[in-house]
């Protein structure tokens, strides 16, 4: 399955994650402690060099990932304007899209397998409540049914146009869902035949 | 044991599926996406504790850089964004839905459609708005406007989660863990 991770390699690509999450939670943290416009524009403008540097396709692959928040920029300026407060909104907006740029930027440089070694080490504090192969087994069966069910949803959504000649809609969540727990009880039983889940 | 942990990981899987589905246009804007009917589910079908840990399950791959929000979203980027508590309001509707399936002796059907408004609207909504009025920095009032455009799409999808687990229980009437 395709992850976020972007394949263009990037100097940041070299870092550890955990330095690298580590600094977005400083950086996220300033961000909301500060209220001075200048301020959010020099770290969104800080936030734009970093894209930068990993050259113009990773700069627009990082733009692409901020489409969904269009339409809340759209509210907000429209409304800062009709109340005329601009520095209020150029704070707001200034604030949200360098959060979420940067926040996107440790995701699009980081391998999915470097985040779960992280995860593993925050989580072994947790370890006599969940132990870590448990989290590491239920993580890896997601991955792996993701493809599994949507595939069903494509079979049984073929079906039911064979039958009816009309495209399912809503009448095809019972049978996914079904079909979701169904192959739960088999993989349970698969993994108690094999040992349990530890 | 495993049982609960496969339930746990294919629920998970069924949100992300279900965020697949291509969202439908109410009044040619506001989109419905099949998503949080997923999270009611995780709460109708397993029960408090189960769903909600599925939900948290799903919420953690988001995290860690997998795009299954739908309209592919995802990444650490949605937990800083404007719908943030959307997000922190999943587990907490699933839970409620749940609690409220495994608690009342109502119908099936009456049981998921009375969990899906308190859970899947009320508690969500509740997270959803004050996460907006807060990285919006908007009153809770303006935020609520904002947010009350989901509602009739939400509407829909509370019957739809109270009709899926009443087909489920009549189906493999075992299998509904929040009546087991």
């Amino acid at each position: 399955m395709l992850t976020l991770t972007s394949p263009v390699e990037t100097p940041l690509h070299r870092l550890r994650a955990g330095v690298k999450l580590a600094a977005l939670a400083l950086f996220t943290f300033a961000l909301f402690w500060t209220r001075s416009p200048l301020w959010l524009g020099v770290a969104l403008g800080l936030v734009i060099a970093v894209y930068l540097t990993g050259g113009t396709i990773f700069a627009r692959h990082g733009a692409r990932m901020l489409r969904p928040l269009w339409p809340f920029i759209a509210v907000i300026a429209l409304w800062h304007l009709w109340q005329d407060d601009l520095s209020g909104g150029a704070v707001v907006l200034l604030r949200m899209v360098a959060a979420v740029a940067a926040a996107n930027l440790v995701t699009m440089t980081t391998r999915l397998s470097d985040m779960i070694t992280v995860l593993e080490r925050l989580a072994r504090p947790l370890s006599p409540l969940l132990p870590p192969r448990r989290l590491a087994l239920a993580i890896a069966l997601v991955i792996r049914f993701i493809p599994v069910l949507s595939e069903r949803a494509a079979q049984l959504s073929l079906a039911y146009r064979a039958r009816s000649g009309r495209a399912p809609g809503w009448r095809l969540f019972a049978p996914v869902a079904l079909a979701a727990l169904d192959d739960a009880e088999c993989v349970a039983q698969a993994l108690r035949a094999r040992g349990g889940a530890g | 044991m495993e049982r609960s942990l496969t339930h746990i990981a294919l629920f998970a899987a069924l949100i992300a599926v279900l965020g697949l589905v291509p969202p439908l246009y109410l009044a040619g804007a506001v989109p419905v996406t099949a998503q949080t009917l997923g999270v009611m589910l995780c709460g109708t079908v397993l029960g408090a504790r189960r769903g909600a840990l599925a939900v948290l399950l799903f919420l953690l791959l988001v995290a860690l850089g997998l795009p299954l929000l739908s309209g592919g979203r995802g990444g650490l980027g949605v937990f800083v964004g404007p719908s943030v508590g959307y997000l922190v309001g999943f587990p907490l509707a699933a839970f409620v839905a749940g609690w409220i399936m495994e608690r009342t002796t109502l119908p099936t059907f009456w049981a998921a459609t009375a969990g899906g408004v308190i859970g899947g609207i009320g508690v969500m909504y509740l997270c959803g708005i004050t996460g907006m009025a807060i990285v919006l920095n908007k009153t809770l009032a303006e935020a609520a406007f904002l947010g009350l455009a989901f509602l009739p799409g939400d509407l829909i999808k509370v019957v739809l989660a109270g009709l899926v687990t009443q087909g489920i229980a009549r189906a493999r009437p075992g299998a509904l863990l929040a009546r087991a």
